[in-house]
């Protein structure tokens, strides 16, 4: 009849959307990872010494360590010895104050994603702390944050003007020796963001993080640390594109959460790294350890991602609930498309008494993508009247993707509730032609479709975040199914 | 009436269909013109959920012949959405749902599909929570159903209340309504008929499908066709109903050579 090609197939061919490169110099250290280029790392950035030497820890952990292969992704072994280990954009002593004065190649960029960092920050009233490469380049609002006490800043200002609560929370959630990655992370991590809340302060604005990958098989290696301090709340947000490549690129970032009494963090990512081509080729390596310790009683973590980009991922943001009455979340979508391989999920630990956790994931395969949930859910000992509830939905398109599910649940007490749903569901052609018939074109339909079917966890996203992450879910199943 | 009465909308010519390797229309003709409201009868199987499939482009239906002729162009040769985009709208026999997309969300998706190809601006939220009230009151839907998923959980009568919503936001040249009577109650029925009556003149044209004639009682339609195993065996007007109606199919079948099980049908 009428229309000739499949159309979930066309959209599933269609070109990533996001796919330049910057064309900006950068000073970057020849390839290889020892000892002498974690120092060059630690110099340039004057460094104390007990952070250089947190970092030699870490490193010689790491060389002892091996690589994980338990979960459900293939890649080809990866050479860390090939990758370079440091890349800044240059003129790295006269950084820019104010946006005006920001290389406005840089701006462009950000404009090409979507992005106006100007309007971003002045209309949304978000303040971006922009992560380019290695360093960061622009710092918005930061005067107006201080006034309630709060500090924003890139993790190596915080080293210098915070060293106390640096050095009293950095790796205690998540220690440099936890994984693999993590030990790398904590060896050679270049960047990131710093968050104190103070007490009592709920943070007047969505703090805003974009993480850019640009330097050609550079690993970025970003350490976020985020400390609400006792009854107080921030939002943040990540988001994430980068430039197409041919060389397979990793990142491997560690982000730590720490909520004190009656605090609550609300961690919110949306990902759209290059996702390599249909073969597979040029995708990012997502190797991320998150997590978040609701340290107090009443606290609470509630983490929120989209993940529709790199070729393989590998997250797990997890909640340990110390405090009694503290509650983790856990909101997911996950698309793989293409070649992409995603293994996700959470782990919810449960120490303190009358805790609870929510886990919400909604997995998406298209194309060739396989897509696996791991979730663990732990209830130790002491955690009397723990609950967890989980809802694990995965939606097929066409059938030469995968969806798998691993829930892990480890019960110890008996007062635990612990529940367990799972589905799997394709896009069915009845959906698809009553969409069409009433005038939505196939990209448009499944789009909608897929959106209604991640809508709880979108729901969770801040508003802006939303519109955006409902964007990228359509531009992605024009280029995976977005 | 209007200067287009008697201009043809559409016009099937000897239209076969298969499904699958079976063939269910056998050679079907048939003109509706500006204005008219034309009721496809016949008993199951007959072929008539296939055609209102076929003229809406679903696929899965592979026509081996003839031609189908809308507005003058080829209709056979659009995709799902031109068609609706052109004018024509299909209300389902089974409406479908879409978990977690708000109705009035999808609504509002399709009526701006529709308007952006007509050239007209595109509605915001706010003029379109104004269009669809309007509507929804002539339509007797109630509000609540906007906000719930499409179709999700909606009774039978309420799927078939949103599919005449549907058509009066969308407002077609040509609705094809297949079984809108099936799986109502009175009440219904009479709220849906009414909806569709309110939406008839001379610019637009109807395509009932349906099984029984109690829906012609409500909506009283220019001309009746019967359609068995694949053929139009009889067509009149109005006072066809009433012929069905005491006889049945019966002595139709018999007049075209058929037996109920469709023997003798070529």
């Amino acid at each position: 009849m009428s229309s000739a090609e499949d159309p979930l197939d066309r959209l599933v061919k269609s070109e990533y959307k996001a796919g330049f490169v910057t064309d900006i110099e950068e000073e970057s250290l020849p390839p290889g990872l020892n000892e002498d280029v974690i120092r060059f790392i630690s110099a340039k950035k004057g460094e104390p010494d007990w952070l250089l030497e947190w970092r030699l820890a870490a490193f010689r952990e790491w060389q002892k360590m091996t690589e994980p292969h338990w979960a459900h992704v293939h890649y080809p072994p990866i050479d860390y010895q090939a990758i370079s280990y440091w890349a800044a954009p240059k003129r790295p002593e006269d950084r820019p104050q104010s946006l005006d004065e920001v290389d406005p190649e840089l701006l462009e960029t950000f404009e090409k994603l979507g992005i106006p960092l100007h309007e971003r920050a002045a209309l949304a009233g978000v303040a971006v702390d922009a992560v380019f490469d290695s360093v960061s380049v622009a710092t918005t609002f930061k005067d107006k944050l201080a006034e309630h006490g709060i500090i924003f800043c890139p993790l190596s200002e915080a080293v210098r003007e915070h060293p106390e609560l640096v050095r009293k929370y950095l790796g205690k959630v998540v220690p440099p020796t936890d994984n693999f990655f993590a030990a790398l992370n904590s060896a050679v991590f270049s960047e990131g963001s710093f968050v104190y809340i103070p007490k009592g302060v709920r943070c007047p604005m969505e703090l805003s993080t974009y993480f850019r990958i640009n330097a050609a098989a550079t690993g970025q290696f970003e350490r976020t640390l985020i400390i609400a301090d006792e009854d107080s709340y921030v939002s943040y947000l990540e988001g994430c594109t980068a430039p197409m490549r041919d060389e397979n690129q990793l990142h491997a970032a560690v982000v730590e959460l720490v909520a004190e009494r009656g605090a609550h963090i609300k961690y919110s990512t949306v990902q759209n790294w290059y996702p390599g081509d249909e073969e597979g080729r040029g995708g990012i390596y997502n190797f991320v350890t998150k997590r978040g310790l609701c340290k107090g009683d009443y606290s609470k973590i509630s983490w929120t991602q989209v993940e529709t980009g790199s070729v393989i991922t590998w997250k797990y943001p997890s909640c340990i609930l110390r405090g009694d009455h503290s509650v983790g979340e856990f909101y997911s979508v996950a698309l793989s498309n293409l070649r992409q391989q995603a293994d996700t999920g959470t782990k919810m630990i449960h120490i303190g008494k009358h805790t609870s956790s929510t886990i919400i994931s909604k997995g998406i395969s298209a194309g060739h993508g396989s897509n696996a949930y791991r979730g663990l859910v732990k209830v130790m000992d002491g955690a009397e009247g723990a609950r967890n509830f989980t809802q694990c939905d995965s939606l097929l398109m066409g059938d030469t993707c995968s969806a798998h599910t691993f829930p892990y649940i480890e019960v110890r007490n008996p007062s635990a509730q612990v529940e367990h749903e799972a589905t799997t569901s394709k896009i069915s052609e009845d959906q698809l032609f009553y969409c069409r018939a009433r005038g939505l074109d196939a990209e448009e339909a499944v789009s909608l479709i897929v959106n209604g079917f991640c809508k709880e966890v979108i729901n969770e996203l801040p508003m802006e975040f939303a519109v955006e992450a409902q964007k990228l879910l359509g531009v992605s199943l024009e280029g995976a199914v977005g | 009436m209007s200067a287009n009465e008697k201009q043809p909308l559409l016009v099937i010519e000897d239209l076969w269909v298969q499904v699958e390797d079976k063939t269910i229309l056998k050679g079907i003709d048939l003109t509706v013109n500006y204005g008219e409201v034309h009721a496809i009868m016949g008993p199951n199987g007959s072929g008539k959920s296939t055609l209102a499939n076929v003229l809406a482009g679903r696929e899965g239906y592979e026509v081996t012949r003839g031609q189908v002729t809308y507005k003058g162009r080829d209709l056979l040769a659009m995709p799902p959405e031109e068609r609706a985009r052109e004018g024509i709208f299909l209300a389902f026999q089974y409406p479908v749902e879409i978990p977690g997309v708000n109705n009035i969300y999808f609504l509002k998706a399709a009526v701006n599909a529709v308007r952006k190809h007509r050239g007209l601006p595109e509605l915001d939220a706010m003029d379109f929570l104004e269009l669809v009230k309007e509507k929804m009151a002539q339509m007797k839907v109630r509000e609540e159903m906007l906000y719930r998923a499409v179709n999700e959980g909606f009774s039978g009568g309420e799927k078939k209340r949103n599919e005449i919503l549907q058509m009066a936001l969308l407002e077609p040249t040509l609705a094809i309504l297949d079984e809108i009577d099936s799986g109502l109650d009175i009440d219904a029925l009479r709220d849906v008929a009414d909806g569709v009556n309110a939406l008839r003149g001379p610019e637009r044209s109807f395509i009932m499908v349906t099984h029984y004639q109690r829906l012609l009682h409500y909506i009283e339609p220019d001309h009746i066709h019967v359609l068995a195993y694949g053929e139009v065996i009889r067509s009149g007007d109005r006072t066809l109903a009433h012929e069905l109606e005491e006889r049945g199919y019966g002595w139709l079948l018999e007049e075209a050579g058929m037996d109920a099980q469709g023997a003798g049908a070529p």
